[in-house]
């Protein structure tokens, strides 16, 4: 590599790397640094008086934080397995439709996006007010599908838009009735999308507070709902971190293990994908 | 009884007839080809037998059977696609199992025959390779032996060759004759590579626009070509337009504009004032010094033009006195001599009179 190919290269890549360590890797070490201190008295943190576990120790002693972690994963893998559900059907046949009518179905499934996001949720509110589930852990798992399906429905329609239609024909033609078809086929080559999907679904369902609070009970409470509170209710800053420091960790371990899971399983899907 | 039977199919796209009215008999253990350039109908055919389209007109039938209505994976025939088609996310040994699996075999017989199958195409040692592994040949083995593993009755192969390199193909031309008589299944190929045609089949359908425009042997093919169509687009050749001037059971005398008279023959009757075209290859033209006397009844002098020299023969473009472009080619079969003539050089060229087949218009 020549100097001006080397000054290029960092002239490239200097500005997002700035910006991912000012705004993205310091917040993350005060996030983590706070965790160790004591709360202050109106909010924030005490002067420094040493490293102090505190936080963690009160995580520890209530049985009430596992709980709740538990419900939030327990609401966000029935969120994912919902859009899975919903999402693959709609992703299959927006691949399947002329491409010509692709971009249009789509930008359909976007288009959600361009309204408030709060807005849509009071219209959920109004919506299953009526049908007398509104605060119930159903109502939070409905609108949690709603908010989270397009980002399982783009990358599964990514993934399946580009599976080779000889593929399906080589398979009938040795044999492979519709229904083997789609499982020994389509389906574990969308496993690379399918797992995108999930992850993209998964990990802000589980941080998710909003909806939680416009439209579940006050037995519906999820971590994301806790860590909030820490913060703006309770004023006690060095458990909402260290909440938030159990809760990444939680997810660190799961992507970790999907993605070991995907490797194992997938092994020669990089081709396709 | 014919093992596969196209009885007058017909299929059209909006308005266009890709296949026009087709009726062809193949014979078990045959090896098979439709012939022709791109869009004359040909790959149409083979999906219609597939069972991936089916005729508007007309019936195929397999060992007397009628096929229409059968979904292609009822169908006891498999094919190899030009792009392969081989599943990313299995192994070799997964790909060649796949098509057995389907037909239910036990997990010893899958696995016996897997081995084999893959022994017969010499990828043994790849079995447990993913295609994206494998280099071009290698996929198109692991393509051979999953369309055969299952024994099929018929196997179709869609342009098979096609993405291999000129020297690749070569070798998977060899091993596919040698293949196709091992397990002794019933081959239809389909390419636009008359070369490759003529290497591997037992019988060639010629196509063009939807019609067959002559079935027969290699050789016959080559040497006997039906009509201008198939004489250009097999190999090489000359069309000299002619009319016939005098005709007789032994000889005929045709006459080409500028060129005077030239001696030929043709089997079947024919009246003078008939038109048509002279076919000669290049190979049966000989090239003579300008005073080289020759005892060929067809002599006619020209200049050498162009050549192209390829090694083991030499392509010379005489042009006659009429101002026709002979194409003429010599074996470079003298030791020590690779050209015998320049260009710019005077010479004669001269046939056989049986040397032409005689396409009448």
């Amino acid at each position: 590599m020549t100097s001006s190919e080397k000054l290029t290269r960092w002239i490239v890549t200097a500005p997002p790397t700035v910006f991912l360590l000012v705004f993205f890797l310091a917040p993350a070490l005060i996030v983590v640094a706070a965790a160790f201190r004591e709360p202050g008295e109106f909010g924030g943190l005490a002067p420094w008086s040493g490293l102090s576990l505190e936080a963690y120790r009160f995580l520890a002693t209530d049985v009430i934080y596992v709980e709740i972690l538990l419900r939030s994963f327990a609401i966000a893998l029935l969120t994912t397995l919902a859009c899975i559900v919903i999402a693959y059907p709609l992703a299959w046949l927006i691949a399947r439709s002329p491409k010509k009518r692709r971009d249009l179905l789509v930008l359909l499934v976007i288009l959600p996006f361009a309204s408030n996001f709060l807005v849509r949720i009071y219209a959920w509110i109004m919506l299953l007010g009526p049908l007398g589930l509104l605060y119930t852990p159903t109502a939070v798992i409905a609108g949690m599908v709603y908010v989270h399906l397009p980002f399982m429905v783009l990358p599964l329609y990514t993934n399946l838009e580009k599976h080779d239609p000889a593929l399906l024909e080589a398979a009938q033609d040795l044999g492979a009735t519709a229904w083997t078809r789609f499982w020994r086929i389509t389906f574990p080559l969308s496993l690379p999308g399918l797992f995108s999907g999930s992850a993209l679904v998964f990990i802000p369902v589980l941080g998710m507070f909003a909806v939680p609070e416009l439209l579940g009970g006050t037995g519906d409470i999820l971590i994301g709902n806790l860590i909030k509170e820490q913060f703006l209710d309770n004023r006690d800053w060095p458990l909402g971190s260290a909440l938030s420091i159990v809760l990444t960790i939680a997810v660190l371990l799961l992507a970790g293990l999907a993605s070991w899971g995907a490797r194992r399983g997938l092994h020669g899907t990089e081709a396709v994908s | 009884m014919a093992l596969l039977e196209i009885r007058n199919i017909t299929r059209r796209f909006g308005n266009l007839e890709a296949v026009k009215n087709v009726s062809l008999s193949i014979e078990a253990g045959e090896f098979f080809t439709l012939l022709g350039p791109s869009g004359c109908g040909k790959t149409t055919i083979l999906r219609m037998v597939a069972g991936f389209d089916a005729p508007d007109e007309g019936d195929i039938l397999l060992d007397g059977a009628s096929l229409a209505g059968v979904p292609p994976e009822r169908r006891p025939l498999h094919t190899v696609f030009q792009s392969y088609a081989l599943f990313p996310h299995m192994t070799v040994a997964g790909n060649v199992a796949f098509p057995l699996e389907m037909a239910d075999k036990s997990r010893d017989e899958i696995r016996r025959r897997v081995a084999e199958t893959l022994a017969l195409v010499h990828l043994e040692d790849k079995a447990n390779s993913f295609p994206h592994e494998l280099s071009g040949g290698q996929k198109q083995r692991v393509a051979l032996a999953r369309g055969l593993v299952a024994k099929p009755r018929l196997l179709l192969l869609d342009e098979p060759l096609g993405a291999l390199d000129a020297k690749l193909r070569q070798e998977m031309q060899v091993e596919l004759i040698a293949l196709q008589r091992e397990v002794g299944i019933t081959f239809v190929f389909v390419t636009h590579a008359q070369q490759e045609a003529l290497a591997l089949s037992h019988r060639i359908a010629v196509m063009r626009q939807g019609r067959v425009e002559q079935l027969d042997e290699p050789d016959r093919l080559y040497t006997q070509p039906a009509n201008r169509f198939v004489a250009d687009f097999i190999g090489k050749i000359n069309l000299i337009d002619v009319e016939v001037v005098a005709a007789s059971k032994l000889l005929l005398t045709l006459k080409a504009a500028g060129l005077g008279e030239i001696a030929a023959i043709d089997p079947r009757p024919i009246q003078p004032g008939e038109r048509g075209a002279l076919a000669l290859r290049p190979e049966l033209i000989r090239i003579f010094g300008k005073r080289e006397a020759a005892d060929l009844k067809n002599r006619f002098e020209g200049r050498v033009k162009e050549l192209l020299y390829v090694g083991d023969v030499t392509l010379y473009k005489i042009e006659l006195a009429n101002g026709f472009v002979l194409e003429a080619l010599m074996a470079n079969a003298a030791p020590g001599r690779a050209k015998f003539h320049e260009v710019g050089d005077p010479v004669a060229v001269g046939w056989r009179h049986d040397a032409g087949v005689l396409l009448r218009d």
